[in-house]
């Protein structure tokens, strides 16, 4: 029995140690917001925070999860507000098909925590998410408004 | 059996709403508060409004509703929207006309329809209120929602008066009105599903979940066309959570309690493919065969205008050039996937698709049941690109769950299934010839196309003339004014499957045509803007989005040290769209775009704000296409695999877009695919601009460039 809290809710799983957590999240606990793009690493559709930290969950077996928080895109709303990045991604429309829009707020929520006032520069090293809807433009002024906001 | 409580429902937020997720029981009969097959009405005042096509992030679920909702009259912040059922559909004799969202028509197939369903809709309504007061219609007037009779001072509701409505006959016309008077339609609204999508409630085809359900995993042939040998199901029978191995006929699928153990699973299956004659084929072999096409004696004509023969021998000059462009996979954020539960004669399935008319006839001949005893569950779509008009994920789903007869069965792909099994974008050839008179302006212009077939390999059309239209996109119908021209067109399919991918032929021709015509300009000693011009009938739409995009982008005043320019246009999707690129080449071939001018007449303009969001996503699949984008073959079967090899542009390579939506009224053009059409050949013709290097091939990264 592997243990973990996913958005302030504990969970206990009987799953192979390895079995990456995306899989976990999605087909044990039913939690879709973290979706599968690629399964390598490479495109961040899967992003969560554990223990507050990025991670890219495809790549991540959840034994190293085990006894940490995890965080996905339905825990980033608090009491039925909704976090300001993602208000920022509301209020510029941000989204086209929306299917990598949860791992993109989820490294956009990451780098304001480490970088409130983010730089384009900053934006352009933490935002590798790929979107193949190409809404990088849309992404880029939304986390400027968002860290805007904060100030 | 599945219930409604088995999918996800979800209503989003106030100010427009979608429902996402189907009750499955009940969808055969009009509800009694239809207005008409679009529109339903309930007494507390909420309107829903169905949608028929897909919505896969280009924003026509809101578009369509605007513009039934600015018919209706009715006040926006109480639509709901919801998608159109297919076995409603089917049981109805196709009330809700083409579901497909391809060709960028969902908009234009269905405008007429929407718009007068939405007057349809107000006239009933207006009149119910009239009869209920005993006054003429004539006298009373609608507006948000409400009702009035102005003499009298009376006032209703569209909910008040939705059930009396319903059993008026509908009128049989309706005025329309002048865009000019819209006031939901033309603006920047919002679009519906954004709120759910940044929550993470939004569900696509990949999230759908049933009691019960078990998931599988599928491997393809490497080599197209293979089928399965045999396969050693011990091997893997014995692992963690392994339900079954089903060697298909064309695929092998594992199934399990969950799809990662599935996926393992497969991987360590051993699976005999056999193949037939095509092991050997490589994108050398391809390109002999296009090379073949074009020197060949004969070809398919489609189209001629006057005589190139007579004019060439007259030409001051002759120039020529060979043009290539490579196969390309879509590369959906979402893998293929289809979940289904074939039980009792009934299947439903829930996945992501551009034409959910397509999916219910490929999940009913899948699994062998009429039409009516199919159902279609409705998601949004993780992005579509012409991906997912094909339903070869539908069949392999369903016969999935077929063999599983009765249990639930999520079918997913992995990428590399998807990199590898794609209807791809096809590879061509282009050879141009030119007759230049004394002052350089071209005589004649003989064009041929050497490529694959999709109307003939995919849709299984007959040729018109033995001429594929998309194939010869933007040559057929180039709008120079050029008095004697040919377009020739060979036949060369692969065994490599070729598919519809964004924008089609005006993904690969506009880049030969219009870096060509900068070539002719070259020769002819002119500015390519100028020279453009020079050739462009005086009143054509291509004409006004040219100058358009070239005063926006300053054509022609002075760069800083080392910044060039480059400019193209062309029609696209009944639309018109010219780009001009200012960028900078580095010693190390870094290519730095400076600035990406886009500009777009798409006639009329239902959501400005979305046709802007499409342009700037049109730029990045360009781009990446441009500089990475290829699919090559070796051995038979794909080279590359996932996205370490078939490359995605990322943000900090994104440069600046600036988008120029000159609408100009009158007609109703494309929006999701028209922007990319110009942008390549700007690009490729400010690279030549910086560095006198004409690349008549992509991908860019060939040559050595690299975004900087
Ligand atoms: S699915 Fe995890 S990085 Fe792509
Ligand atoms: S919005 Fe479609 S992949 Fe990013």
């Amino acid at each position: 029995m592997i243990r973990l809290t996913v958005n302030g809710k504990l969970h206990e799983v009987d799953v192979e140690p390895e079995m990456p957590l995306l899989w976990v999240l999605r087909d044990e606990l039913d939690i879709k917001g973290p979706k599968f793009g690629c399964g390598v690493g490479q495109c961040g559709a899967c992003m969560v925070h554990v223990n507050g930290e990025p991670a890219l969950s495809c790549a991540l077996p959840v034994s190293a999860a085990a006894g940490k928080r995890v965080v996905t895109i339905e825990g980033l709303a608090q009491g039925g507000r909704l976090h300001p990045v993602q208000q920022a991604w509301i209020d510029h429309q941000v989204p086209q098909c929306g299917y990598c829009q949860g791992g993109q707020i989820m490294a956009a929520v990451a780098l304001l925590r480490s970088k409130p006032d983010p730089s384009d520069k900053d934006i352009d090293e933490a935002m590798a998410n790929i979107c193949r809807c190409g809404t990088y433009a849309r992404i880029r002024a939304a986390i400027h408004a968002a860290a805007k906001k904060r100030r | 059996m599945t219930t409604r409580r088995d999918f996800l429902k979800i209503s989003a937020a106030a100010g427009g709403g979608i429902a996402v997720g189907f009750p499955i029981a009940g969808m055969g009969q009009a509800s009694p508060r239809e207005i008409n097959a679009w529109i339903v009405i309930r007494p507390n005042e909420r309107v829903i409004i169905r949608y028929a096509c897909s919505e896969m992030g280009q924003g026509s679920m809101t578009s369509a509703a605007q513009l039934v909702a600015e018919e209706l009259d009715c006040d926006w912040s109480r639509v709901r929207i919801e998608y159109a059922d297919t076995n409603e559909h089917i049981r109805r004799k196709r009330a809700w006309g083409n579901m497909a969202s391809t060709g960028s028509r969902t908009i234009r197939q269905s405008e007429q329809r929407l718009r007068s369903a939405g007057a349809a809709a107000r006239a009933m309504l207006v009149a119910a209120a009239a009869q209920a007061w005993g006054v003429p219609a004539a006298e009373c007037d609608a507006a948000g929602g409400a009702i009035r009779h102005a003499p009298s001072g009376r006032e209703t509701t569209y909910g008040s008066v939705a059930a009396a409505a319903a059993k008026l006959e509908a009128p049989g016309e309706v005025r329309l009105k002048d865009p000019r008077e819209w006031k939901i339609a033309g603006k920047p609204i919002r679009r519906v599903e954004i709120p759910a999508i940044v929550t993470g409630r939004i569900r696509y085809g990949i999230d759908a979940r049933l009691a019960g359900m078990v998931y599988a995993a599928l491997a393809q042939c490497p080599v197209f066309g293979g089928t399965v040998q045999s396969v050693d199901a011990a091997k893997i029978q014995s692992r963690r959570g392994i339900i079954k191995v089903l060697p298909m006929s064309d695929f092998v699928a594992v199934v399990a309690d969950n799809w990662w153990r599935a996926k393992e699973a497969l991987r360590e299956l051993p699976i005999a493919w056999s193949t037939s004659g095509n092991e050997s084929a490589s994108s050398e072999s391809i390109v002999e065969s296009l090379r073949g096409g074009l020197d060949e004696a004969k070809a398919a004509v489609a189209k001629q205008e006057g005589d190139i023969e007579a004019a060439m021998p007259g030409a001051q000059k002759l120039i020529a050039a060979e043009y290539f462009t490579p196969y390309l996979a879509h590369a959906t954020l979402e893998p293929q996937t289809c979940t289904a539960v074939v039980k009792n004669g009934r299947v439903d399935v829930w996945t992501s698709t551009q034409n959910a008319e397509a999916t219910h006839a490929a999940a009913a001949a899948a699994a062998g049941v009429p039409l009516e005893n199919v159902y279609v569950h409705r998601t949004q779509a993780g992005g579509a690109f012409g991906r997912r008009s094909v339903q070869d994920y539908t069949r392999q789903g369903v016969a999935i769950a077929k063999a599983m007869q009765g249990t639930p069965v999520k079918t997913l792909w992995t990428r590399e299934e998807d990199i590898q099994h794609d209807y791809y974008r096809p590879a061509s050839m282009v050879r141009m010839k030119a007759a230049l008179d004394a002052s350089g302006m071209p005589l004649a212009w003989h064009t041929r196309v050497a490529a694959p077939s999709i109307t003939a390999t995919l849709l299984k059309y007959p040729l018109n003339g033995g001429a594929d239209a998309q194939a010869v996109a933007a040559f057929a119908d180039q709008p120079y004014a050029i008095p004697n021209v040919r377009v020739e067109y060979a036949q060369r399919d692969s065994h490599v499957p070729v598919g519809f991918w964004r924008a089609v032929g005006h993904s690969q021709n506009p880049y030969a045509r219009e870096c060509f015509v900068d070539e002719l300009a070259e020769a002819a000693g002119k500015d390519p803007y100028e020279y453009r011009r020079g050739l462009l009938p005086f009143s054509s739409k291509e004409l006004r989005i040219f100058e358009a995009t070239a005063k926006a982008a300053a054509w022609g005043s002075p760069l800083p040290p080392r910044v060039h320019r480059g400019i193209a246009v062309t029609e696209a999707f009944g639309s018109y769209t010219a780009a001009v690129a200012e960028l900078s080449v580095s010693d190390k071939n870094l290519v730095d775009i400076k600035r990406l001018v886009i500009g777009i007449d798409c006639g009329y303009v239902v959501n400005p704000d979305n046709i802007v969001a499409q342009v700037q996503g049109n730029a990045v699949f360009m781009l990446t296409a441009m500089f990475w984008g290829e699919i090559t073959i070796k051995d038979g079967r794909v080279t590359q695999s996932n996205f370490h090899d078939y490359r995605m542009m990322r943000l900090r390579e994104m440069p600046n877009v600036e988008v120029v939506l000159a609408p100009s009224g009158g007609f109703w053009g494309g929006v999701g695919e028209p922007g990319l059409a110009a942008i390549a050949p700007a690009v490729v013709n400010a690279i030549f601009a910086a560095t006198g290097k004409r690349i008549r091939t992509l991908p860019l990264k060939n040559h050595g460039f690299e975004i900087a």
